[in-house]
C-alpha cells in the first residue's frame, strides 16, 4: 500500500500503516541525531522546552552535508537509528509520532512504537542525493555548534519512505527476509 | 631521486577526497549493476535500482553519494627515492581540510572520543604509510562511513577453530549487522598476523577491487564460498529481504603465531569509496 501523509501526524492517520508499506511524507521534519538527542534529553531532565513541538512530530536521523550555493540541502540519507534507541521511548511517550532512519531498533523502542501508535519509517541508506531531492527548505533551529548534528527544520514534499515498524508490531526487517526465504523454499522464484 | 612538495601532495589529496565522495569505483558500479540483473526478488531489485538512481543523481547534481562522507582514510605508498619537501602528514591533513571544504563534504570527525567536539574540518586524516621501491608517491583516499564501520568485528580465535571457525565468525558478523550497515555490503576480511595487523589487513582488503579474487586459489575459493553463504541469508538490499546482501568481499592473509588465529571483518556498504593518484 502507498500512503500520502502530512505532518503533524495523528495516531489515527498512522494506525492503518503496516511494515513494508510506502509513505510519501510532506510537511515539516526535524533532524536530530546522537548529540542532539543527548541535549534534548538533558533539556527534559531540567524541565525545559524542546527545540520543536514534539506532539505529532516526525524526526529524521540525519546529518546532511553542507549545502552548495543555490541548493537548500546537501546529501541527506539516514543514519543508523539504533544509536538513538536509549533516548527514544521517552520522546515517543511525549508524542513523537514518526522516526525516519535505517537499521534495527531495540525491543524497548518496538514496544513503545506499539504502545504509542507511532511508526518507524525507513529512508534509503546510502542514498544521500536521492533522499535530498524531496527537501524544499532547511533552517537550523537549535545548536549550530553541533555542525552536521545541529537540529534542522526541513520542509519536505513526498519524501519516499518505507514503513519499518508499524503500530501493530510489524517489523519489515523480520518479515521482509522471511518472505524472501519462504519464497525460495516454495521455489516461487 | 624526485622532489615532491607539500603543496603538490595537499592538492592531490584534496582532489581525491572530492572524487572519492562523488563517484564510485568502476568495480563497485559494475557489481551493483550485475546484482540488480541477477536479483530474483522484485522489491530487492527495485531497491537496487534506486541505489543506482542515487549514483546518477549525485553525479548530475555534484552531491556526495552518501551524506556520511566519512573519516578520511589515506593510504600512502612512498617510493624510497622520493625526497619530500615539507611534512608528509601535514600535507595530507591540509589536503583533507581543503577537499572537505571545497567539495561541500560533511565534517564528521570529533577531536576526542569521549569529549566529542567536532574538529570542524574533518581532520585528522587517518594515515597509513608504506615504503616501496622507486620514485613515485601513490596516494589512495578511502573515505569510510560509520554506519558500516560500527558493524566491524575482530576475534582472536583458537587455531583449533580452523577455517570453519573463521567462516562462522564472518557469517555471524553479517547476521548481527543485519540492516545497520546499509546492505548490500562489501567486506574486507583479514586473517592471521597479530591483533593490530589483522585489523589493518581487513581495512586493506577493502582497497582491492571486488572483481579481483585473492591470488592464492585456496583463499579465492574461500571468498567465493563466503559470498554465496552471505547471499543465502535473505537479508537483502537495505535489510528488506532478497538475495543481494553482499556485493563482494576480499580476504587478505598473513603469517601468524603458532597459538593464534586472528580474524577481522571490516564492514563496508555499497558506497565503498576509493580514489587513487600518483606524483
Amino acid at each position: 500500500m502507498e500512503y500520502r501523509l502530512t505532518t503533524p501526524l495523528t495516531r489515527e492517520a498512522l494506525a492503518p500503516l503496516r511494515a513494508g508499506d510506502t509513505v510519501l511524507l510532506s510537511g515539516i521534519v526535524y533532524t536530530a541525531r546522537d548529540a542532539a538527542h543527548k541535549r534534548m534529553t538533558e533539556q527534559l531532565d531540567r524541565g525545559e522546552e524542546l527545540p520543536f513541538p514534539i506532539q505529532g512530530a516526525a524526526v529524521y536521523y540525519v546529518g546532511p552535508t553542507p549545502e552548495r550555493p543555490g541548493c537548500c540541502i546537501g546529501a541527506a540519507g539516514p543514519t543508523t537509528a539504533g544509536r538513538m534507541d536509549s533516548y527514544t521511548p521517552r520522546l515517543l511517550d511525549l508524542g513523537l509520532a514518526a522516526m525516519i532512519g535505517k537499521g534495527a531498533r531495540s525491543q524497548a523502542v518496538k514496544d513503545s512504537v506499539v504502545k504509542n501508535g507511532a511508526v518507524y519509517l525507513g529512508a534509503l541508506g546510502g542514498a544521500g542525493a536521492l533522499m535530498a531531492a524531496s527537501v524544499e527548505e532547511l533552517e537550523i533551529i537549535a545548536w549550530p555548534d553541533l555542525g552536521c548534528e545541529a537540529v534542522r527544520k526541513l520542509r519536505v514534499k513526498d519524501m519516499p519512505l518505507t514503513v519499518l515498524l508499524d503500530p501493530a508490531g510489524g517489523d519489515l526487517y523480520q518479515s521482509g527476509p522471511a518472505a524472501y526465504l519462504a519464497s525460495l523454499e516454495k521455489n516461487d522464484l | 631521486m624526485k622532489v615532491i612538495t607539500q603543496e603538490e601532495i595537499s592538492s592531490l589529496v584534496a582532489r581525491l577526497c572530492i572524487q572519492a565522495n562523488t563517484s564510485l569505483p568502476a568495480d563497485i558500479r559494475a557489481a551493483l549493476d550485475r546484482a540488480r540483473q541477477e536479483e530474483p526478488w522484485p522489491l530487492a531489485q527495485t531497491t537496487l535500482g534506486l541505489l543506482q538512481d542515487n549514483l546518477t543523481l549525485a553525479g548530475k547534481k555534484c552531491l556526495p553519494i552518501c551524506q556520511d562522507t566519512g573519516m578520511a582514510c589515506v593510504f600512502v605508498e612512498l617510493g624510497q627515492q622520493v625526497v619530500l619537501e615539507g611534512d608528509l602528514e601535514e600535507a595530507i591533513h591540509e589536503g583533507v581540510r581543503r577537499g572537505y571544504e571545497a567539495g561541500y563534504l560533511r565534517k564528521s570527525v570529533v577531536g576526542d572520543p569521549l569529549n566529542r567536539v567536532n574538529t570542524g574540518d574533518n581532520t585528522p586524516a587517518f594515515i597509513t604509510t608504506h615504503l616501496v621501491p622507486g620514485d613515485t608517491l601513490t596516494i589512495t583516499v578511502a573515505p569510510k562511513g560509520a554506519g558500516s564501520e560500527n558493524m566491524s568485528r575482530l576475534a582472536m580465535l583458537k587455531p583449533a577453530d580452523g577455517v570453519e571457525g573463521v567462516k562462522e565468525f564472518i557469517l555471524d558478523t553479517v547476521l548481527k549487522a543485519g540492516s545497520n550497515p546499509c546492505p548490500p555490503i562489501v567486506l574486507g576480511i583479514g586473517i592471521g598476523g597479530s591483533f593490530d595487523k589483522v585489523a589493518y589487513l581487513a581495512k586493506k582488503a577493502l582497497l582491492r577491487p571486488i572483481d579481483q579474487p585473492n591470488p592464492d586459489p585456496y583463499y579465492a575459493a574461500l571468498e567465493e564460498e563466503l559470498l554465496e553463504k552471505i547471499n543465502a541469508t535473505g537479508i537483502g538490499p537495505q535489510g528488506f529481504g532478497g538475495r543481494t546482501t553482499c556485493l563482494g568481499l576480499a580476504i587478505e592473509q598473513m603469517p601468524t603465531h603458532v597459538a593464534c588465529l586472528p580474524v577481522a571483518v571490516n564492514m563496508s556498504c555499497h558506497v565503498t569509496r576509493r580514489a587513487t593518484g600518483s606524483l
